[in-house]
């Protein structure tokens, strides 16, 4: 019926930390989360180090444990269910979602020749059945990825960043995935080697129609690639919109400090940016209230007190915010 | 104008089991008093490299030109850096008239020492202060460089403190001996966005403030944009463009730079297609003859690409390029 191919609610991560005076306590660095991620998009979710975007990639990948809510995954061939999948239902959900990892020289074992590398879920999940069928398939994902063939039986060290980046991209793809979940995937590259993998993960999306959840803390390169895109803070998701009406008119403070963050290159605007003070908060000792009200210009006391909760305005923008409306009217009466 | 550093025909090269492998390939620059320069260029282009020798930093394996120079020009009179050979006389540089930040906060520091041990540490061996005046210049540091309580701050672990005050502590180490040149690779790389805004801000004011040279390494135009006076572009070790920064970011002459800035993504233009520079950096192992960016070049204008070198070409009086189509008078 519909056509949301993953779609969580409530969803929550917590990991158990330390055994101190008073018992364990818990860290939660998902908190509460709900999101749609349609059929076929390239799904953009960014934010600063510790704000859970990782932990919630994984968690979608059941790679970590989900504590709290409900999770489920509905490609038009499977309905599963991401809190309890287990067994064989959990090895096939392998097969169907897979992630890139941030950094592709801590990603290929120094000791494996590239065919192998990619060769290696097809032998672990017994897709195929002879040794010739494997390498077909392997050339095939190697050509898509634009790999050169001859460079198959060669190791990871022979290859550039982008090269490896290539072959990371090579091994996710081999297993025939629906979802892919790529992690600062183009973090670690030059720039000049950026704009070459973003293209081919486009490329792969639209070919393929792969569903992408793309995980970065680079807001130019998400404006680019994504559709839709969801901004966390601290566990929590803050604001969800397509790309570009969230860039149009940012409706959460945290989301506007960040985009006037992004260093612009023209050299003579220096210093017009609304900046930020301060740090995001430790998640062992989040704020009461919105766990943005200590770093927020337009906090009120209600922001110290009360927790807002994601609205939906019914116009597909979603944003978690005491103020939203008030802010979003004071901007239009001064524009 | 006066020069503080001077870099003539740096040529560095280092030993390794492969054979003699080119870092950097006869580059000269040099840079002001209070002038921030920013140093671009992807991986393995040099630009560490360079940063390095002008403390003479490189490891023991590296080999340098018979006719590189690097001259700092200190209160004392002019410093040959590379002439420098034993500690004490490397003294001089290391620490004293250049500090250098790194990358990596958490791995600048040692973690099993505080941080105002280290940077008391640092004091001592680069001034003749006492412990007690050395730990008050070190606190007043801390609280320079925007770190609340800074008397705390001073007996905490790098481990305690998180990745922006981690940086900020290491630029108040790296101040505190008021150094003549303040070399930072790569500062804000590891920094989250709105963490990074804060560190630019901050470098900015203290460059107005110590009125000292910057050599700012980094591979993010944005950053260079918002910082630097006057900007150099490195690949495979050689200097293809150099001048002030609006010259550079809005009038490239050199096809990498061009390609550079075509390469990012830009916010006022979501529809505009990324174009990559095409190909991969070559292995340093195997440097292009000619001009190093011809293989992967789209304005290559004939054999002269691939077998000369190309010369220098002043495009104006501050702004030069090493390119033949601006040697051989094709327009661009």
């Amino acid at each position: 019926m519909s056509d949301t191919l993953i779609k969580a609610r409530g969803l929550s991560v917590g990991f158990k930390i330390g055994s101190g005076l008073f018992g364990k306590s818990i860290l939660k660095a998902v908190d509460n989360v709900d999101i749609d991620i349609e059929k076929g998009s390239f799904f953009g979710l960014v934010g600063e180090s510790g704000s859970g975007k990782t932990t919630l990639g994984r968690a979608l990948l059941k790679a970590v444990p989900i504590t709290g809510g409900t999770a489920s995954y509905s490609d038009g061939e499977v309905d599963y269910d991401l809190t309890t999948l287990a067994g064989p239902e959990l090895k096939d959900y392998r097969k169907r979602a897979q992630l890139i990892f941030q950094d592709p020289y801590a990603a290929l074992s120094p000791r494996m020749t590239v065919r192998d590398i990619i060769a290696e879920p097809l032998e672990v999940m017994g897709l195929t059945k002879t040794r010739e069928e494997t390498d077909a398939r392997v050339r095939e994902i190697a050509a898509k990825c634009r790999l050169n063939l001859e460079h198959l039986r060669r190791f990871p060290h022979a290859f550039s960043g982008g090269q490896r980046q290539r072959i990371s991209i090579a091994r996710a793809l081999v297993s025939g995935p629906r979802f892919i979940v790529a992690d600062e995937s183009v973090a670690a590259l030059d720039v000049s080697i950026q704009a070459d993998v973003l293209n081919l993960l486009k490329k792969i999306q639209r070919e393929m129609k792969i569903t992408f959840l793309f995980i970065s803390h680079d807001l130019s390169v998400v404006a680019h690639t994504c559709d839709h895109l969801a901004v966390m803070y601290l566990g929590r998701l803050v604001e969800s919109a397509p790309t570009r009406t969230l860039f149009a008119a940012p409706r959460h403070p945290y989301t506007k400090a960040l985009f006037s963050a992004i260093p612009s290159l023209d050299p003579d605007d220096r210093g017009r940016a609304q900046k930020l003070e301060g740090e995001i908060p430790s998640p062992t000792n989040q704020p009461p209230g919105c766990k943005f009200h200590t770093r927020c210009p337009y906090v009120i006391d209600r922001c110290r007190k009360d927790e807002p909760k994601l609205e939906h305005p019914g116009d597909g923008h979603e944003v978690a915010c005491h103020r939203w409306r008030e802010l979003a009217d004071a901007a239009r009466a001064t524009a | 104008m006066t020069a503080l550093i001077e870099v003539k025909n740096l040529t560095i090269q280092f030993r390794t089991d492969e054979g003699l492998v080119t870092a950097v390939d006869d580059v000269s620059f040099s840079l002001n008093k209070g002038e921030v320069m920013g140093l671009v260029g992807e991986s393995g282009s040099g630009k560490s490299v360079t940063a390095k020798a002008l403390m003479h930093l490189n490891a023991r394996n590296a080999v340098y030109g018979a006719n590189s120079r690097i001259i700092l020009h200190s209160e004392n009179g002019p410093v040959e850096v590379l002439k420098l050979k034993t500690a004490r006389e490397l003294k001089i540089v290391r620490g004293g008239a250049i500090s250098m930040i790194f990358q990596e906060p958490m791995a600048s520091f040692a973690p099993a020492i505080t941080i105002g041990d280290q940077m008391v540490e640092q004091l001592m061996l680069h001034s003749d202060m006492g412990k007690a005046k050395a730990k008050a210049l070190s606190v007043e540091m801390l609280d320079r460089v925007g770190i609340s309580d800074p008397a705390k701050r001073f007996g905490q672990y790098a481990f305690e403190l998180s990745g922006g005050m981690r940086q900020r502590a290491m630029i108040a180490m790296a101040l505190s001996t008021k150094p003549k040149l303040l070399i930072a690779d790569e500062p804000t790389t590891a920094l989250d966005v709105t963490i990074q805004a804060q560190v630019i801000d901050l470098m900015k004011d203290l460059v107005s403030e110590f009125h000292m040279g910057i050599v700012f390494i980094t591979h993010d135009l944005g950053v260079i944009a918002q910082t630097a006076d006057k900007v150099s572009v490195m690949y495979l070790g050689r200097l293809i463009e150099e001048g002030p920064v609006r010259e550079v970011i809005r009038n490239p002459k050199h096809p990498y730079t061009q390609g550079l800035l075509a390469a990012l993504p830009k916010l006022e233009n979501l529809d505009a297609p990324l174009t990559p520079v095409a190909g991969d950096i070559p292995s340093p192992l195997e440097r292009p003859t000619g001009c190093v960016f011809h293989t992967r070049c789209p304005k290559v204008v004939g054999d002269q690409c691939k077998t000369r070198l190309p010369e220098h070409v002043q495009v104006d009086s501050t702004h030069r390029v090493a390119c033949h189509i601006h040697t051989a008078e094709v327009p661009a």
